[in-house]
């Protein structure tokens, strides 16, 4: 146990803890952004330099973002008058208290966790693009498939219905609908831009 | 405590703190942000078992770890993409206010 390594997990579960227990959502959106850079440091620490930039260029440059935006569209930047926790908030922190405990019985009595430190395994970009492009090529396909289709299907769920139908219309046979209706057709929101 | 006790209790608590949150918060973006959360903490748990593990030559871990990242990625763009619908056709992403399968 470094001392760096104890820093970085102590912000970074402040960090969370604060994402999850502040009431205005924009406060809880960038404390969420300080978690995920924790983690990627956390992910620096342990060696892994490729996941811990890819983890900051997707989480902390788009998936935040996105979630910035998704906050602004639904006008829930405000702090909320209500309660923001659900009725059976006690219970729900029960569960989580309960998952934690039997988490940590495991890891403090687990026999197989080895107490000999290894040493640093090397783990070049060259590497993870040689084993990418080798050992796990069909899993990358697969990848950018899905990456795709999330990408279209995001951009068709968080269309207009209205304009959804209008183009659907103007798609098929059927082509008596004036111009002026035809304009009405919104451009698809930004959301599928960042994945 | 060895290094990979640590990390395996650092994400074990980050992992409970995104379930408390997503468990408890009635706004549908936070419950969003708490499977963020507990998905990152399963990344956490594969890079210090391949960090530590006895074959971190094989890069397995760091390759389901990057896997893991870019599915949560689409996971989060259909997801807001979901709430923002559902904003538009109820004017509410209150968790307790969605409550019927019915338009």
């Amino acid at each position: 146990m470094s001392w760096p390594f104890i820093i970085i997990a102590v912000v970074t579960l402040f960090a969370a803890a604060a994402a999850m227990s502040w009431r205005n959502l924009v406060h809880c959106a960038l404390s969420l952004v300080v978690a995920l850079a924790g983690l990627a440091a956390l992910y620096l620490n342990l060696g892994a330099q490729f996941v811990g930039f890819a983890q900051i260029l997707v989480y902390v440059g788009a998936v935040a973002i996105l979630i910035v935006f998704a906050i602004l569209l639904t006008r829930s930047g405000e702090t909320p008058n209500q309660a923001v926790l659900a009725p059976g908030w006690l219970s729900g922190l029960a569960v989580a208290a309960v998952v934690f405990a039997a988490l940590g019985w495991a890891i403090w009595h687990s026999a197989a966790l080895s107490p000999a430190p290894a040493p640093a395994p090397e783990a070049t970009v060259k590497k993870i693009g040689d084993v990418l492009m080798t050992r796990y090529v069909l899993p990358l396909e697969v990848i950018g498939l899905l990456l795709t289709s999330a990408l279209i299907g995001a951009v068709i769920i968080a269309m207009r219905e209205d304009a959804a139908k209008t183009k659907i219309e103007n798609g098929g046979l059927k082509m008596e609908r004036t111009p002026a209706a035809s304009s009405t057709v919104q451009p698809p929101s930004s959301q599928g831009g960042a994945a | 405590m060895t290094p990979l006790q640590g990390c395996l209790l650092v994400s074990a608590l980050l992992f409970a703190i995104g379930l408390a949150g997503a468990v408890t918060r009635r706004n549908a973006i936070l419950a969003l942000v708490g499977i963020e959360l507990m998905l990152n903490a399963a990344n956490l748990n594969f890079i210090a078992f391949w960090r530590f593990g006895p074959h971190p030559e094989a890069l397995t871990g760091l390759m389901v770890v990057i896997f893991s990242i870019a599915i949560a990625a689409a996971e989060a763009a259909v997801g807001l993409a979901l709430v923002i619908a559902i904003y538009r056709h109820r004017k509410t992403i209150n968790l307790d206010e969605i409550k019927d399968l019915r338009g």
